[in-house]
């Protein structure tokens, strides 16, 4: 397969009152066309802000400082405000976490999604009109005739998820930036929602970059996994390797915090990692897992480690990893 | 809607200013004289049936003269509140979207603006152009606008941070298309709030340009002209000053009623 994104060395960092708060502090990899990758994380390790660096969208006081973001060729970083625009729904398109508040309040939901249409499609209203009640049907949307004029709060969580993907997918992208697309609805609706997600990658073709803190949902939908800590990749594996063998500490301890169904009866106890991470404005000298690693050793603290290939297509950056 | 029937302060506005609009419609059909026509043989009469609300020293009409009038009035604050809004609603939007230093300097020019009295920048630019019912809309209009730009752009600071500006974004929108699609709708309510405050204070800044003699020139009645006119006559003739100063005071009353009205329903905080 080719690759159709590479990030590499990506830094974006907030330049606050109280100090740069580095966000995405050295980010790299690759996406190959059809494939779906997992960006696991905490809240505030960086994931996100990943996201709007590939869309160039990094609100103020963000700046994307160093790096690369390749995409089918191009370089993003170095795109026209109107090149980007081109980019921008057409080629990649964002769902967001959050429906309720991605969506304008005060818009039908149809014209929401006409709207996207006809930004990336030459075609009159009516046409736009069809096209859009079409896109509804291929999310799943129910009587979508009647679903155009409805507002945002008419619907319910699963309805408005299902209107951001149909305005995703409006201009037909070669690349799907879901950014927790499933948080924000109950469990039956989003293993529905999950699945068509994974219907339409398949029949569409696009690649997805899945951002979530669910390892749960990674297992079952993505093909390799990026797990993040504090703005860095600290292991980049294929799924089943990565449940099977994890490499680095923090890797093991998300696993670890997952429920399991069949435990024997013994270690019923769910296992925390401890601590919190660190604070961005000022990071530990050295790796940034130190301070809550159970396995750290004298050295960590001193040197943070390089991303070394553990075994052909794993990466993880520890200096005393796992399953080794 | 509905709701705005239901909140007594914007009923009662709105029935005033309803009221209004109809008689400076209905102007020919209501007034009972010629509001231009003199009668010598009718020169300041008080109140009767055959005059409403008596007659001026040049024994003209005074109901047909406020009839007439009404519609100079109300014109005149219409077309001035609009030339403001739509200066006051571009401004805003531009420094209130793009930030920076586009909004550092429509920000300096209105204080610069505002710094300025407003009534003694008309009364000057007035005595320079002449007045002439077209002037005086477009000199209270481009005087006006500060207050609805300030409004704008405090909205629009607040709503540019909004997800759904950002999700417009991500698919590709243009930012002339997030500001007026996507987040000037949110803006309505205070600009609607704005306009009517904005009708009030144009009405009275027009009748009191007229009471000055250099707003609405005679022959052409407004409630401002009518009301100088009969400062003259004030001892023995009170319904030349009465009449047409009530009419301003509740014409205003009922905007700024009305405006309140909304206010009030815009504020979540006032919601039950």
């Amino acid at each position: 397969m080719p690759v159709l994104l590479e990030v590499d060395n990506l830094q974006t960092h907030f330049f606050t009152p109280e100090g740069v708060i580095r966000a995405v502090d050295g980010i790299s990899f690759d996406l190959s066309a059809g494939e779906t990758l997992g960006l696991v994380g905490e809240s505030g390790s960086g994931k996100t802000v990943t996201a709007l660096s590939i869309l160039r969208l990094v609100p103020p006081p963000g700046r994307i400082v160093e790096g690369k973001i390749e995409f089918a060729g191009q370089d993003l970083l170095k795109l026209t405000p109107s090149e980007l625009r081109k980019i921008r729904g057409n080629r990649i398109a964002m769902v967001f976490q959050e429906p309720m508040s991605a969506l304008n309040p005060v818009l039908t939901v149809g014209s929401q999604v006409l709207e996207s249409v006809r930004l990336h499609q030459k075609v009159s209203r009516w046409e736009g009109r069809d096209k859009t009640v079409e896109l509804f049907k291929l999310v799943g949307i129910p009587s979508p005739e009647i679903r155009f004029k409805a507002y945002p709060h008419q619907l319910s969580g699963g309805m408005r998820q299902r209107v951001m993907l149909a305005m995703a997918l409006a201009g037909k992208p070669d690349l799907l930036l879901a950014d927790e697309p499933t948080t924000a609805l109950d469990v039956t609706i989003q293993a529905q929602v999950l699945d068509l997600l994974d219907k339409l990658k398949k029949n569409l073709g696009m690649s997805v970059l899945f951002i979530t803190h669910d390892l749960g949902i990674i297992a079952e939908h993505a093909d390799r996994v990026a797990i993040c800590y504090a703005g860095k990749i600290v292991e980049l594996a294929p799924v089943r390797e990565l449940f099977a063998r994890p490499a680095h500490p923090y890797s093991q301890g998300l696993i670890n915090s997952i429920p399991k169904m069949f435990s024997g009866g013994k270690d019923l106890k769910l296992s925390a990692l401890p601590g919190t991470v660190p604070d961005l404005k000022n990071l530990p000298p050295g790796c940034r897992f130190e301070p809550r690693c159970p396995r750290a050793l004298p050295l960590c603290r001193k040197y943070d480690s390089e991303q070394k290939t553990i075994r052909p297509g794993h990466l993880a950056a520890c200096i005393n990893p796992l399953n080794q | 809607m509905r709701k705005l029937l239901q909140n007594p302060q914007a009923l009662a506005g709105g029935i005033i200013i309803l009221f209004l609009a109809l008689v400076a419609l209905l102007a020919p059909y209501l007034s009972t004289h010629d509001p231009g026509e003199p009668n010598l043989w009718a020169i300041l009469l008080p109140p009767s049936s055959g005059h409403l609300l008596g007659t001026d020293d040049l024994g003209r009409d005074v109901f047909s003269r406020m009839v007439y009038g009404s519609r100079i009035s109300l014109l005149v604050g219409l077309i001035a509140v609009g030339i403001a809004s739509v200066i006051g609603i571009i401004l805003g939007s531009i420094s209130g979207f793009y930030g920076k230093y586009t909004d550092s300097i429509i920000m300096r020019f209105v204080d610069i603006m505002l710094c300025i009295p407003t009534f003694f920048l008309i009364l000057a630019v007035i005595a320079l152009i002449g007045p002439s019912i077209f002037n005086i809309m477009v000199v209270i209009g481009v005087t006006s606008w500060m207050g609805v730009t300030r409004l704008v752009r405090a909205e629009f600071l607040s709503l540019r941070e909004r997800e759904f500006v950002l999700a417009a974004r991500a698919a590709g929108a243009k930012n002339h298309r997030l500001i007026i699609r996507h987040i000037l709708p949110h803006a309505l309510n205070p600009i609607m709030v704005a306009f009517t405050l904005g009708l009030g204070g144009a009405i009275f800044i027009e009748s009191a340009l007229s009471f000055l003699g250099i707003g609405v020139q005679p022959p052409t009645p407004s409630w401002g002209n009518i009301l100088t006119e009969g400062k003259d006559n004030i001892d023995i003739a009170w319904w030349l000053s009465v009449f047409p100063g009530l009419a301003i005071l509740i014409t205003v009353l009922g905007f700024y009623l009305l405006a309140e009205g909304i206010r009030e329903l815009s504020n979540p905080r006032l919601k039950k």
